[in-house]
């Protein structure tokens, strides 16, 4: 099992959220969901301003078998999007964490990112699914 | 997000090589009842290896069917859409559609001549059951013995090095009558039948061994450099060679007309088989739809199901992925036979413009 960074809040659905300095939410896809879907060849992100909707489809993730919803950890408005996924869907693969960040947001209720798993719940879960 | 594999806790079928799948880090899944792998890691660096160099599938699961007796070449040729009396000689292998009376494509498959009269059949996994009872069902009554292979494994080594490959395997007269197959001939020894056959636009063989050579056929494979390829691999890998899924791209709804395949058809002399009348009918009536190729040209990726959308253009996505090789979408669609050159495909609500196109979408590599 890989490392799970310990600042990172999820969902069971395996997106993950990062609080920034500036109160913003930073959200991506986890490293197993990463790999559970192979290379992926397409993402589609929501439009800065866009609002999005708690545990609504936001966006989609493509490998080369199928395609994945995103469902949206919080509400809120979407705040930047990580252009560099259109000419390198790969660096989802590569660097789930970092680099393959999907989206940022900005929360419209913040009592919703208490509702969310920590690492160690979401490890959990994930084991919980291969048995 | 919901991840797209199955999660199926009834107990899939191993085939001979489930432990060698495992040892390689194969992501297993079940395949219309059978335990294989999706991929061992990435299913786009198997693709690249089988057209680049060589890759090696463990598909076991396809069903091996062996005709026997004096009556054969008569029961085949009114099974079947072509005709095996283009098999002049034990070894040659016929691509051919097996039609109910509507002329709807039961299964697509390869069946080869053997010595005295025999022939085998390789037919479709998916599809083993009602293959297995339709074919039965036919050949009772009759002097034609219809026997299922099950001991049998089935690999397929595939890729412009993979026949140097499996010739560094062999010795003596398997060696040198290997060497010399032409595509769709068959080397039928005693503990081999090597086909230079495939499913992925490459050159290279479908093999059938014995269920207990295939771990030492495997792993000898691998030491000569062959990559593990997974069934991920294979699927974009046929759909870039323009080559059709049954269950996706034909099936019992679909004639050989409407999927690309008349090609197969031989109506050259009065043979009779089953499906003729209704194909002729069809032909003279005009062929509705037709089997197309796509080039996405807007971003996305095609896939099974999505509608296709235009002027009097109604049709459906049939196979669609993303080509590792092209690296765009490409997929196969059943459209109106009018339908031009251009059409727009539904990916999520958005109305995506693609280019028609007459596969393969990749020519084979120079072996």
């Amino acid at each position: 099992m890989s490392d799970i960074p310990g600042d990172l809040k999820f969902m069971a659905s395996h997106e993950w959220v990062r609080v920034e300095d500036d109160g913003l939410l930073r959200v991506g896809i986890s490293d197993h969901a990463q790999n559970l879907l192979g290379d992926l060849v397409y993402v589609e992100l929501p439009e800065t301003g866009d609002d999005i909707i708690r545990e609504d489809a936001c966006a989609v993730v493509e490998s080369v078998k199928a395609a994945s919803d995103v469902y949206a950890p919080v509400s809120g408005e979407i705040v930047d999007v990580n252009e560099a996924l259109a000419d390198s869907p790969e660096t989802v693969n590569e660097s789930p964490y970092d680099d393959g960040w999907l989206f940022t947001v900005r929360p419209s209720d913040d009592s919703e990112l208490a509702q969310l798993l920590d690492a160690e719940a979401y490890q959990q879960s994930i084991a919980d699914d291969d048995d | 997000m919901p991840i797209p594999l199955s999660v199926d806790r009834t107990v899939p079928a191993h085939t001979p090589l489930f432990e060698q799948h495992q040892t390689q880090g194969g992501r297993m899944v079940d395949f219309g009842g059978w335990a294989l792998p999706v991929h061992y890691g990435s299913q786009v660096e198997e693709h690249h290896a089988v057209r680049r160099e060589a890759g090696l599938f463990d598909v076991s699961h396809m069903t091996v069917v062996d005709f026997e007796g004096d009556r054969c070449r008569d029961f085949l040729s009114n099974l079947l859409a072509n005709n095996v009396a283009k098999i002049k000689r034990p070894g040659r292998a016929l691509y051919t559609c097996m039609l109910t009376e509507n002329g709807g494509i039961i299964d697509d498959l390869i069946v080869y001549g053997r010595a005295d009269g025999a022939y085998r059949a390789v037919v479709n996994a998916a599809t083993r059951e009602k293959d297995l009872d339709w074919i039965r069902a036919r050949a009772e009554g009759t002097s034609v013995n219809v026997i299922e292979r099950e001991d049998l494994a089935m690999l397929a080594v595939q890729g412009p090095q993979a026949r140097d490959a499996v010739h560094g395997l062999l010795d003596g007269a398997d060696r040198e009558a290997v060497s010399a197959l032409d595509r769709f001939w068959a080397w039928d020894s005693e503990s081999l039948f090597i086909a230079r056959t495939g499913y992925t636009g490459e050159d290279g063989y479908e093999m059938l061994m014995d269920a207990s050579a295939a771990t030492r056929w495997w792993e000898q494979l691998l030491e000569a450099g062959v990559a593990p390829c997974g069934l991920g691999a294979r699927d974009t890998l046929r759909l870039e060679a323009g080559l059709s899924l049954y269950g996706q791209d034909i099936d019992e709804t679909t004639t050989p007309a409407e999927s690309r395949l008349q090609w197969t058809v031989d109506l050259s002399d009065n043979r009779s088989f089953i499906g003729r009348s209704a194909l002729e009918a069809q032909l003279e009536a005009g062929v509705p739809r037709k089997l197309v190729g796509l080039v996405l040209e807007g971003r996305g990726v095609l896939r099974q199901g999505q509608s296709v959308v235009g002027e009097e253009t109604a049709g459906v996505v049939t196979s669609g992925t993303f080509s590792p090789t092209l690296k765009q979408s490409i997929g196969l669609a059943r459209v109106p036979v009018t339908t031009g050159d251009q059409v727009a495909v539904d990916i999520r609500g958005r109305e995506v413009p693609a280019r028609v196109v007459e596969p393969p979408f990749v020519e084979a590599a120079d072996s």
